[in-house]
């Protein structure tokens, strides 16, 4: 018998994963990128339809639950993600100014 | 020795062209960065015959002065002065913080408003400069009596050392950081600063302040 959460959960990788793989035909993702996602999304799945598989990851860690473990990592991931995230949109912001910065001046020498 | 004096200007039609003419009375290299502006800043600034550099998109002070500083070392500057657009400072001032730069007693001098005199500043201004001074010295170990005073003199030397990476008003602290890093003679001296209605609805806003001390944090502790 499926419960609801596994319910939701399936709606909501079978849309997660859709538009990774749109994203991936469309070529905005790599095909890395796509291995990872569809990986990341797989595993969500198989945590919720099978909760016993994270039992021995607890036992390793001397963590109480399995369920636990899966909320440690996944609030660990996602800074590092939100981490790398800020730092490329640092990097951008960088690129776009060089790049202003050489339009202005480049106009310049041109109107001389 | 050849002075280039770089203003960075984002919206200042108001203000821009009187700025100019007092300039012009006195000094004949001044490069205006245009950043992004919405309004006739650029237009007016090209009719007062100065070299107008445009940036297509608004990036920042810190930004734009960069801008400025580079036009200004590619044609030969020897020494570079920071100034403002929006009639804060006096063109007398120019020779103060150019002088010690002209006599080698320094590489990079900063007027300092607190050593000089202010006009009409408003009592929070005050709290907020006086918290980035104390952030700048334990920070940095710079004595410093003016932390964001955007009126400076740079050698070609100190020009060529110091690399803005900051593209927002953090600049200022930015300059601090490559003082530091790049061990480079600096100086202050006194400046007056003018405030009116106008400068101070331009000005940092408080918030700015907070997010300004934990960048200096973050780039003194991580880069």
């Amino acid at each position: 018998m499926i419960t609801a959460i596994q319910l939701l959960a399936l709606v909501f990788v079978g849309f997660a994963a859709s538009r990774v793989i749109l994203r991936a035909k469309d070529k905005k993702i790599s095909i890395t990128e796509l291995f990872f996602w569809l990986a990341v999304w797989t595993v969500l799945i198989l945590v919720v339809f099978f909760p016993g598989l994270t039992s021995p990851a607890a036992d390793f860690l001397d963590v109480g639950r399995g369920i636990d473990v899966i909320i440690y990592v996944s609030i660990g991931l996602l800074f590092y993600l939100m981490f790398r995230l800020y730092v490329k949109i640092e990097e951008i912001q960088q690129d776009i100014t060089q790049v202003v910065r050489m339009t202005a001046i480049n106009e310049k020498k041109k109107r001389k | 020795m050849k002075t280039f004096i770089v203003i960075a200007a984002y919206n200042e039609e108001r203000k821009i062209g009187s700025v100019l003419k007092d300039l012009k009375k006195k000094y004949d290299t001044i490069v205006v960065v245009d950043d992004g502006s919405k309004d006739k800043t650029a237009e007016i600034a090209e009719k007062k015959g100065v070299i107008v550099l445009r940036h297509p998109l608004n990036r920042g002070q810190g930004a734009a002065l960069k801008t400025g500083i580079d036009y200004a070392l590619q044609n030969n500057a020897e020494i570079i002065v920071t100034y403002d657009a929006d009639g804060q400072f006096l063109v007398e001032d120019i020779k103060k913080v150019v002088a010690p730069v002209e006599k080698k007693q320094a590489d990079i001098v900063l007027g300092s408003r607190f050593l000089g005199k202010t006009i009409n500043m408003p009592f929070s201004k005050k709290i907020v400069l006086k918290l980035g001074v104390m952030v700048g010295f334990l920070l940095y170990h710079i004595k410093i009596t003016d932390s964001q005073s955007g009126f400076r003199a740079l050698s070609r030397k100190a020009a060529e050392k110091i690399k803005l990476t900051a593209d927002r008003m953090e600049h200022a602290s930015e300059f601090f950081w490559e003082i530091m890093k790049n061990k480079l003679k600096y100086k202050e001296v006194p400046i007056t600063v003018i405030y009116d209605d106008y400068s101070i609805g331009k000005g940092q806003k408080w918030s700015n302040s907070i997010e300004l001390g934990i960048k200096m944090l973050l780039r003194r502790f991580f880069m």
